[in-house]
């Protein structure tokens, strides 16, 4: 549809410094509809922080950052509160709380939205359990009961209990067996073709980056450096590029990368 | 641009009848789920398959809502779905899950049974606490390398050496309040005098360790619990046994140990202000003046009533740190298990300070 072509998600000039360190320098990064952007980068070049500034948790010390077309520098209230029910945020250690059960966790944004019928309140929470790939069994059990794999897809339900349109997701599969990584991947990829989403995750898993993404931006020199599919991410001249893919690990994910994607060429 | 407009504010749920057709506009998103569960009475109305619908927005919400208004049968759905909507509603048909499991509770006799039980449970964790308390401090005194002596000499400053202000305030009020009440009563006998003895043994033997306690229970206690909470939820206990340590090495006989020497310190000072605040009411409103009241503390009040309160103090100690430090260790969970053990440690603290306390008076009852 051409209407939608409009950028979900539009930084410019962001400037981000903590004390006199700069974090982000005049930085410009703008995210179509329906992408599935990777943000990658060495250590300490603000991965998670641009993470947090597009989720509107933390201010850019200069810089607009607009959302579905809106500048979120000049919103009112209301229109910010309706712009975050159309976020979904996964924190990297889940930050379900640990008070409520997981059907709990995922009941708490839907009843402060609408007053709706109990029972249709715990059946949508109820499905995002499902959609997320977990066993109805686990919407009784408190957070610290679920393993670490589990835990991961229980912050992604909760994270789509509003049915947002944006999924934000900060290190999705640090900590994950690669099996369940895997796993977890093809979960995004489901979602984000069924649910009408825009993925921006921040990762430094490599296969994640080959499966998942569609467009990788690489954060370095407190820019975006560049932003590209990873296939032509990895042609890069430029040099922070070329040492971060420059390795055993790289090349491994990059054969499995292609091997994946040939499968499912074949499978077509 | 009218297109990005209308997106951004979406289409509320409508009904509208033209030439005899039904014909249903709105998104089914997450915006309008109370709408259109609202609707479902007029929705219902006209056979669903007479309704046409005209809708560009479906999320995986909205689709339960559709399916808890039109049913699971496909025939029963209005006409006009698109391709990718009925994908999503049969997606979300067949990820439904209409049995959802319930958390179990006992109802309320098993509750109070349940509770009462864990009554007997409490005393004996604290008995074994105490036990292996006492093992680790006597292989300490086996091994005295061990001896954390900064963690010790912490604990002195922070529990002792900073709660110095507000104790001694405290007991200095207490001390002026007793002496202002009894004041009263001993000025209608004419038997003035006698406030110097009734000051000094309230506070002396009982106000002033047990005042002390209950505010270090509070203000130590209550700390000890949510660090040793904290720590154990984030498996640094566990991370210490790892390492080939003792976590009580670390985390409670330098707690132990230091309020040992802070707290009987801390009743001293207690005592002193006390009196002070009494000798001072004393001349105010009995025109007893100081040289006279604290001559005849020294020449009527034994020093023995001085001790019995002190001998009380390092008891309190080893219940504040002991009651504390438990409940840290055995909070297991989230944020909410660190709030319910500090809860209970300073409920448990005071509680077992003001019984030994009680049982104290009685044993010594006889002394004077």
């Amino acid at each position: 549809m051409p209407s939608n072509r409009f950028p979900i998600v539009e930084l410019t000039n962001i400037t981000t410094q903590f004390g006199t360190q700069v974090i982000h320098q005049n930085l410009n990064l703008s995210i179509q509809r329906g992408e599935r952007l990777a943000i990658v980068g060495g250590s300490g070049t603000g991965k998670s922080v641009l993470l947090s500034e597009i989720a509107l948790l933390k201010k850019p010390q200069a810089g607009s950052v607009a959302l579905f077309g809106q500048n979120t520098q000049t919103i009112t209230n209301p229109a910010l509160i309706q712009l975050r029910k159309k976020m979904g945020i996964m924190f990297q250690q889940g930050a379900l709380f640990t008070s409520l059960n997981l059907l709990e966790n995922i009941m708490l944004p839907l009843r402060e939205h609408q007053r709706l019928p109990e029972s249709f309140l715990k059946e949508l929470a109820m499905l995002k359990i499902k959609l997320v790939g977990l066993p109805a069994n686990a919407a009784t059990k408190l957070p610290q009961e679920l393993s670490g794999g589990m835990l991961k897809r229980a912050a992604v339900a909760r994270a789509l209990a509003l049915d947002p349109n944006l999924l934000l997701l900060d290190e999705p599969t640090a900590g994950l067996d690669p099996a369940s990584a895997s796993a977890f991947d093809e979960m995004l990829l489901e979602l984000h073709a069924t649910m009408d989403l825009t993925l921006i995750l921040v990762t430094h898993d490599l296969d994640s980056l080959w499966q998942v993404s569609n467009q990788v931006a690489f954060l370095g020199d407190k820019q975006v450096l560049c932003k590209a599919p990873m296939a032509a991410l990895t042609e890069h001249p430029h040099p922070a590029i070329k040492h971060y893919f420059a390795n055993s690990r790289a090349a491994g994910a990059q054969m499995r990368g292609i091997e994946v994607k040939q499968a499912g060429v074949k499978q077509v | 641009m009218h297109d990005r407009v209308r997106q951004e504010q979406g289409q509320p749920p409508r009904l509208l009848l033209a030439e005899g057709h039904y014909t249903l506009y709105g998104d089914w998103t997450t915006a309008y789920l109370k709408q259109w569960l609202d609707l479902q009475p007029t929705l219902i109305k006209p056979p669903s398959t007479d309704l046409q619908l005209l809708t560009d927005a479906m999320d995986s919400n909205g689709a339960m809502a559709f399916i808890r208004i039109f049913g699971e049968q496909q025939s029963h759905w209005p006409q006009g779905l698109t391709a990718a909507q009925k994908q999503l509603l049969h997606l979300v048909l067949q990820q439904r899950e209409t049995d959802i499991p319930d958390i179990k509770k006992p109802n309320w006799l098993a509750d109070i049974g349940l509770r009462f039980t864990r009554l007997g449970g409490y005393a004996q964790q604290l008995l074994a606490f105490i036990g292996q308390l006492f093992t680790a401090l006597f292989t300490l005194l086996h091994n005295p390398r061990r001896f954390k002596l900064k963690l010790f000499l912490d604990v002195i400053q922070r529990d002792g050496l900073h709660a110095v202000p507000l104790i001694a305030l405290l007991s200095f009020l207490l001390g002026a309040v007793i002496a202002w009440q009894g004041g009263l009563q001993l000025k209608t006998y004419g038997a003035n005098v006698f406030i110097v003895e009734l000051v000094a043994l309230t506070h002396l033997r009982e106000l002033g360790p047990l005042i002390t306690a209950i505010l270090v229970a509070g203000r130590s206690g209550s700390a000890y619990a949510a660090q040793l909470a904290t720590m154990n939820i984030n498996q640094e206990i566990l991370a210490l046994r790892s390492l080939g340590q003792n976590p009580f090495d670390w985390l409670v006989l330098p707690k132990l140990l230091g309020l040992l020497v802070a707290l009987p310190l801390l009743t001293l000072l207690a005592d002193i202000s006390g009196l002070v605040g009494g000798s001072l009411v004393a001349q105010l409103q009995l025109e007893i003046n100081p040289t006279l009241f604290w001559q005849r503390l020294s020449q009527e009040v034994s020093v023995a009533h001085f001790f019995i309160g002190l001998i009380k103090a390092p008891i309190f100690a080893l219940v504040i740190v002991s009651v504390g430090c438990m409940q840290g260790m055995l909070a297991s969970g989230g944020a909410d298990a660190v709030g319910v053990r500090t809860t209970r440690s300073v409920v448990q603290g005071v509680f077992l300070v003001i019984i030994i306390d009680a049982i104290f008076s009685v044993i010594f009852s006889d002394v004077s």
